[in-house]
């Protein structure tokens, strides 16, 4: 079970330790009978640290963004860095029925603040999964599915991965050629091995399909494949329906078992159907897969961290296993989830009322970026611009891929303030129809200027 | 794992397979058979898309066939044991929960009011950067360390909110296991159940030092010395800054003083877990006392924090890693590692408990307000325990020293019983508690005390 992370030896460390066996080499009979055959880093010099050694990691590439966005004094900068949902007023928003769920938690004088059970708020569970597998399933009748509340989308997919490292005889994990930038770390630090299949074409900024169904026909049998459920992350592409068809029966055939994340639905179409399609269909077919749901953005409860890992089996029975032996991955991290989130979740999916409101707050969030992506299509059809961005309306959901290079991504900041992530992903949440004219002659200036 | 195509049209509403189908496409479907043709519908009937699918069904047998019932939680169950109970007079004494008078959980009224204030200010739900709440982070340091603390004023303490005590734990067991390869953590002789699950996790070597000494049901004292200094230079020596779980037996002030001497000398790093802090002895600075002698003779220290138990906070999971370091520039360096460590295992931390404990902390007349909560909830456990000693010394007329009772701090109690005798405290008087003879007074309540001390005597002195 490998886990990869940098080493942090450097030359002064090395001379540290050389120094200490020195020292040591003569000292306690105690120390001579350790077998220990590194001196350990931890004995410090008087007065010196012991995290002498501990190197300063790097910002978050992505939390970066907003880092270096915040620390700009122009007043015509632009954040298009981090996934949340920004009104055309560029404000954060938080939904109605949220708000209208926790004035009744708030009111409810019943509520404790118990800790959970180690899978999570019940209610919570048993609602999640009816929403991303639709309401009346024979497998959720059957308790073939297991669904424990986590920690958001990471936290799903870290729990998920870490159970799979180990209990499930394959691995290998795919990952979709690019994927969001937090993916390789979770999978890698479960202790996963991560390889990659061809997903975007660069030219035709759509999906290489082709290279798709190769690279997961060579899978060794049984790996698993991680597939973005709906709105793809960071490119805006998804499979058509009739491609997913395709995935899936690639995948069962190679019993390729299918890990989703699902950190949109609802939010990228606008319809929480639609969006659920592509799990729902691997869910029907009676195989057994894993899905990881996240309420950060179609509930916008972002920084309340909430979320569900769902594990689909062949049997009640072996539901049951998974379900105990995912405690045993939960309680060393976190012991039981936060209750705040799941709260809110629960009590809006289970008040006829509440959903219904929910579904509309829900399409207007997805039509208003629709909108943006109409707007920012024909801003650069009016310039003129050179090149085809029809992928900026073809692509779905919060990020399109813009096909800026790194270079010109500089360019783009360093010149008209605008912040995004190198891979020239740009969040389409944060675009009004304010600023949309100033990105688009910043992509005017830029591919004109810089190829 | 062999795998096989089956194509169906999805026209037919009770499309189930035949035997003769199933032989003569060489399929052994087995359970997978049984689930078709107990759907009398065709479950693609339901799906909106209108494009005719072909089910590819994989092999029959689960990928987890294999996997093993995980035993159940130990100290859950004793809760479910409990609830399954109907006798009249039983009693749960296995709960890690504060509870009043009445046996009722607690929610401060300082939490009610946070709650309602954070509610009105309507803040928004963005995430929090992956250290969390920086209101959070700098009025849980200044709680821990004091708000004077010249660590603070130097900025040498790196704090990362985390998920409880228990989350705050694990951050720091993942950077011991990648910035001190081969560092052995040392937890005491018996710890809470869950410390060795987490290192364990994170794959950090531990052992025990000696701890609780059954004889005196105290604290072996020179076993805990000896074991400290048998550890190899540099370990990391695990502390319950208060009101250690699950004995109740803290060291006196003086026993820690030589506790740190002891940890100096062999260049260990103290790594201390406070999850009692105000909530043992009803004072926040008291019970900080060891963690704020260890930093004020410079050493660099570890501390997690929750505010599960001080602020009855349990479920909202709030909590914090600190890491104090003998420069602000070491600190920056273990914060910015400790943030590596949390992305890609939950990103960024949740909000709402850490604005209830800003909140809480952040407003004089609020914050004197909880002092006085944690003084009553500490109040009423420090009269159970005075209630249960005066019970057990009146009606034991074996001359037995009752007094660890009173010695002993915090929510539990190691009652000295051995596993044998603890069944008899459940089978016989339907009283629950942990099989290693601890109980927890927060579930205790002074109407009780006398059966309970009934109890204790016989269990004690009848059973072997």
């Amino acid at each position: 079970m490998a886990t990869e992370f940098t080493s942090s030896s450097s030359s002064p460390t090395d001379r540290r330790l050389s120094a200490l066996v020195r020292h040591l080499a003569t000292s306690s009979p105690m120390m001579e009978s350790q077998t220990t055959v590194t001196f350990s880093p931890t004995s410090g010099f008087h007065g010196d640290s012991v995290f002498s050694h501990v190197v300063r990691a790097p910002e978050d590439p992505i939390l970066g963004v907003t880092v270096a966005y915040n620390k700009d004094p122009s007043p015509v900068k632009l954040n298009l860095g981090v996934g949340a949902y920004r009104t055309e007023e560029g404000k954060p928003l938080v939904l109605n029925v949220v708000r209208k769920a926790e004035q009744m938690l708030v009111n409810d004088r019943s509520r404790v603040k118990e800790y959970l059970p180690i899978v999570g708020l019940a209610d919570f569970n048993k609602l999640s999964a009816k929403l991303i597998f639709g309401a009346d399933s024979p497998a959720i009748r059957e308790n073939r599915v297991t669904t424990v509340q986590c920690l958001s989308g990471t936290g799903s997919l870290r729990v998920g991965a870490e159970f799979l490292a180990r209990h499930y005889h394959q691995r290998i994990i795919y990952i979709p050629q690019p994927t969001w930038g937090n993916h390789p770390k979770i999978f890698t630090l479960a202790g996963l091995s991560v390889k990659t299949y061809r997903y975007y074409d660069p030219v035709t900024r759509g999906l290489n399909f082709q290279g798709l169904l190769e690279d997961l026909s060579s899978a060794p049998s049984g790996s698993i494949v991680l597939l973005h459920a709906c709105a793809h992350n960071p490119t805006g592409v998804d499979p058509t329906l009739q491609q997913w068809e395709q995935i899936r029966r690639l995948m069962r055939s190679k019993a390729l078992l299918p890990f989703f994340d699902s950190a949109y639905q609802g939010f990228a179409s606008g319809s929480l159907d639609a969006d659920a399609q592509s799990v729902r269909m691997f869910f029907a077919d009676g195989g057994e897969c894993f899905v990881a749901q996240s309420y950060a953005k179609n509930m916008g409860l972002y920084g309340e961290r909430v979320g569900a890992l769902s594990v689909v089996c062949k049997t009640a029975d072996v539901a049951s296993r998974v379900e105990s032996q995912l405690k045993l991955v939960i309680r060393p991290m976190f012991s039981n989830p936060p209750i705040h989130g799941a709260s809110i979740v629960a009590a809006i999916l289970k008040d006829r009322n509440l959903y219904n409101e929910w579904t509309v707050e829900l399409k207007a969030m997805a039509d208003r970026i629709i909108s943006m992506r109409h707007k920012l299509f024909d801003a650069l059809r009016a310039r003129g611009t050179p090149g085809d961005w029809s992928h900026i309306i073809k692509q779905i959901g919060m990020f399109t891929f813009t096909g800026l290079n790194s270079e010109q991504v500089a360019f783009m900041t360093k010149e008209y303030h605008i912040y995004m992530t190198s891979d020239g992903r740009i969040s389409m949440a944060g675009l009004s129809s304010k600023t949309v004219p100033h990105l688009a002659d910043a992509i005017h200036a830029t591919v004109t200027r810089i190829s | 794992m062999a795998s096989s195509v089956l194509s169906l049209a999805s026209a037919t509403p009770s499309a189930s397979l035949s035997s003769h189908e199933i032989n003569k496409g060489k399929l052994n479907l087995g359970n997978a058979g049984l689930l078709f043709n107990k759907e009398k519908t065709n479950p693609f009937i339901k799906t909106k898309s209108c494009v005719r699918i072909s089910m590819v069904v994989a092999s029959n047998v689960s990928r987890f066939e294999g996997i093993t019932m995980a035993p159940p939680d130990p100290i859950l169950g004793v809760s479910e044991a409990f609830k399954a109970d109907n006798h009249e007079l039983k009693l749960n004494l296995g709960v890690g929960a504060y509870r009043t008078e009445e046996l009722q959980p607690y929610v401060l009224n300082v939490v009610k009011k946070a709650d309602k204030l954070i509610l009105e200010r309507g803040e928004n739900r963005e995430y929090l950067p992956i250290e969390g709440l920086a209101a959070f982070n700098k009025v849980t340091a200044e709680l821990l360390f004091g708000a004077d603390n010249p660590v603070i004023k130097q900025q040498r303490v790196a704090t990362v909110q985390g998920l409880s005590g228990t989350g705050s734990l694990r951050l720091a067991a993942a950077l011991i296991e990648r910035y001190f390869s081969g560092a052995k953590v040392l937890i005491s002789s018996p710890t809470w159940g869950n410390h060795k699950n987490i290192f364990n996790d994170a794959r950090v070597p531990w052992s025990e030092y000696r701890y609780y000494d059954p004889k005196t049901v105290g604290l072996d004292f020179e076993g805990m010395i000896a074991d400290i200094k048998a550890a190899p230079e540099g370990s990391f020596i695990l502390l319950h800054g208060c009101a250690h779980n699950p004995t109740g037996i803290d060291p006196t002030s003086e026993q820690w003083g030589i506790i740190a001497d002891v940890i100096q000398e062999k260049n260990h790093i103290p790594f201390f877990d406070i999850a009692y802090q105000g909530f043992a002895s009803g004072s926040l600075d008291a019970d900080a006392a060891s963690v704020r002698m260890f930093v004020a003779r410079g050493m660099e220290v570890i501390a997690a924090q929750s505010y599960s138990k001080n602020l009855g906070l349990y479920a909202e999971r709030i909590g914090a890693i600190n890491v104090v370091c003998s420069s602000p520039d070491a600190a920056a360096r273990v914060k910015s590692q400790l943030k590596r460590i949390a992305r890609p295992m939950y990103s960024n931390p949740p909000v709402h408990g850490a604005r209830i404990v800003a909140s809480v902390v952040g407003d004089p007349a609020i914050f004197k307000e909880w002092n006085a909560e944690m003084e009553m909830m500490a109040g009423r456990i420090k009269n159970v325990r005075q209630k249960l000693f005066d019970s057990l010394s009146s009606k034991d007329k074996s001359g037995k020293d009752w007094s660890f009772v009173l010695k002993q701090i915090g929510m539990f109690s190691f009652t000295g019983l051995n596993k044998a005798q603890c069944d008899n405290m459940t089978n016989k008087w339907h009283v629950y508690m942990t099989k290693d003879g601890r109980i927890s007074l927060a579930g205790l309540s002074l109407a009780k005390c006398e059966y309970l001390a009934d109890a204790i005597i016989d269990s004690y002195h009848n059973v072997s």
